[in-house]
């Protein structure tokens, strides 16, 4: 094991090799850009909510790594979810990746992104597709990191 | 090359990161400070710290004087003809906001248009488009090409009776590229226009003489010459200084204050408001000290050598793509890999002790012109070695490794 795996997780390297759910969807009914001025990068978010659950979801844009692998991950996992749902699991990604005191267990495939905490420079990359997600669900067109 | 000793000078270069050995390469965003630098501010707050000139007692006139020295300093540093055209400010972008407030805005007018180039620094857009926004005015923008070159012969034909002003840089800080501000200088003053020099990557690399280069107003960053951050000087010709109005008000710049009537003091002190930072203008000439101790031309050789060792090395891997490929450069290594983001390449390398810089460099128009949202920069200083580009080099190739 080298020293940088603890943050580049096998799992994270292959969604960022192989991102998932990357391009448009049609007839989506949300959908909003989130920006982390910090590095520049962008990431869109389109989603298809129907009786409050999330039916299909999709990512555009290029990102890093981590900003990547979280985004395709993000558009898996919320597939099938209530708003309410994704909101409690927002919470507890944001605990995660910023606290101590988190517990991995309860963020399922989220928990690759354990290491990011010791990063508090990379915190956004791995937080930039919740945001966009976030305002999306809101009805705003764009967020920020900021 | 100068001697390996030179990093000995250096306490924050004497430590591992991450279990390596540091390699310090994010020199074009600041410098390690010298021994002598981080002495010069201890020194000062301990024995002769006081406010500067309207003490009578021993401390203060001590302080002052030092403070004065530093100010001659600088002023032999950049060759300026006067000591008063030397002002003390925060920073390059203190100096950049002082000239268009105190010096553009005041002449600009409706339909009248700044000019400004491709490759410059946030610091040095923003405050012109802050102004051009208040007047209704139209910044212009000097085209360059893929190698990251200016296209100067493109400037006379932007210039018109409405072009009040130019403001360019002398080293570009995210592609390395030493303008030609000599011929730039010539068709701004060929066509009586007023021209500032942005030399924040400039001074610490290569000569600058201001008599000879005629600019009108010049300004740097201490922290980035190896002097402490929060001081930075404008250079603004005396005629100039003199005309223009105060930038802020307050202690120090005044003559006589009264509530119907306020006179103004002379240069430099008009433009320097409250008290200054007396230590960073000490410590700023300190550094300057020990730069002219070890030779300006000393420093560009040295740096040259490594940039060109750097260069040669990094084009032999596959999927590594250099930004800015200008025939005249300084310092700085920007580069993109393929399919890596910058930020991951970044973290890998601080993996391995080394710090670059990784992102837009505060340059986005930049960066939208080669359609990319960032780059990993390397830039060196006095300090690196070629030893330090090889284990760059050793540090891109295993990234590559990881990420495919």
């Amino acid at each position: 094991m080298s020293e940088w795996d603890e943050l580049y997780m096998e799992v994270i390297l292959d969604h960022n090799k192989n991102p998932r759910n990357k391009g448009k969807i049609e007839g989506y009914t949300h959908s909003a850009d989130g920006h982390n001025p910090l590095c520049g990068d962008r990431i869109s978010m389109q989603i298809i909510v129907e009786d409050d659950i999330v039916t299909d979801a999709s990512f555009i844009g290029s990102g890093c790594a981590i900003s990547t692998a979280s985004a395709s991950i993000l558009t898996e996992t919320i597939k099938g979810m209530k708003r309410t749902e994704i909101e409690k699991l927002f919470k507890e990604f944001h605990n995660l990746v910023t606290s101590e005191d988190s517990d991995a267990r309860t963020v399922g495939k989220f928990s690759v992104f354990g290491g990011v905490r010791k990063y508090p420079a990379r915190v956004k990359c791995a937080t930039l597709s919740w945001h966009a997600l976030m305002a999306a669900l809101e009805g705003k067109k764009e967020t920020s990191t900021e | 090359m100068l001697d390996e000793s030179l990093k000995s000078d250096f306490p924050t270069l004497k430590q591992k990161i991450n279990g390596n050995e540091l390699v310090y390469l994010d020199n074009a965003a600041t410098t390690q400070k010298p021994e002598k630098v981080i002495k010069a501010l201890e020194s000062y707050y301990r024995s002769i710290n006081s406010n500067i000139h309207r003490g009578v007692h021993t401390l203060s006139i001590r302080a002052t004087k030092a403070y004065e020295e530093a100010r001659s300093k600088v002023a032999a540093f950049i060759n300026a003809e006067h000591r008063e055209e030397i002002i003390f400010v925060r920073g390059a972008t203190e100096a950049i906001n002082l000239v268009a407030s105190s010096y553009v805005r005041p002449i600009l007018k409706e339909d009248d248009q700044i000019i400004i180039s491709q490759m410059e620094h946030h610091a040095n857009i923003v405050p012109w488009q802050i102004i051009c926004e208040q007047k209704k005015a139209e910044l212009k923008i000097i085209p360059m090409n893929v190698k990251g070159e200016l296209l100067i012969e493109e400037i006379e034909g932007m210039i018109s009776e409405k072009t009040k002003f130019i403001s360019i840089n002398h080293v570009s800080n995210s592609l390395g590229t030493v303008n030609r501000i000599e011929d730039v200088i010539k068709i701004a003053h060929g066509n009586n226009i007023r021209i500032m020099i942005d030399g924040a990557q400039a001074v610490q690399h290569l000569s600058v003489d201001l008599m000879k280069l005629n600019a009108d107003f010049y300004c740097f960053s201490g922290h980035k010459v190896y002097a402490p951050t929060g001081i930075g000087v404008l250079y603004g010709k005396k005629e100039l200084l003199e005309k223009m109005p105060p930038y802020q008000g307050g202690g120090d710049m005044i003559k006589s204050v009264t509530f119907e009537k306020t006179i103004y003091n002379d240069i430099p002190n008009r433009f320097e408001a409250g008290t200054p930072n007396i230590a960073g203008a000490i410590g700023l000439g300190v550094a300057i000290d020990y730069l002219v101790s070890i030779g300006i031309e000393n420093i560009a050789k040295h740096e040259k050598e490594l940039l060109d060792y750097a260069t040669q090395e990094i084009r032999k891997i596959e999927g590594v793509r250099i930004i800015g490929n200008a025939v005249e450069k300084a310092s700085v290594l920007s580069f993109v890999i393929e399919e890596i983001h910058p930020h991951d390449i970044g973290t890998i390398l601080d993996k391995q002790g080394v710090a670059i810089r990784t992102g837009h460099h505060c340059t986005q128009p930049t960066m939208d012109f080669y359609g990319i949202p960032a780059t990993a920069r390397a830039s060196f200083a006095i300090y690196n070695s070629r030893k330090d580009v090889d284990t760059l080099i050793k540090s891109v190739k295993k990234t590559i490794e990881v990420f495919t």
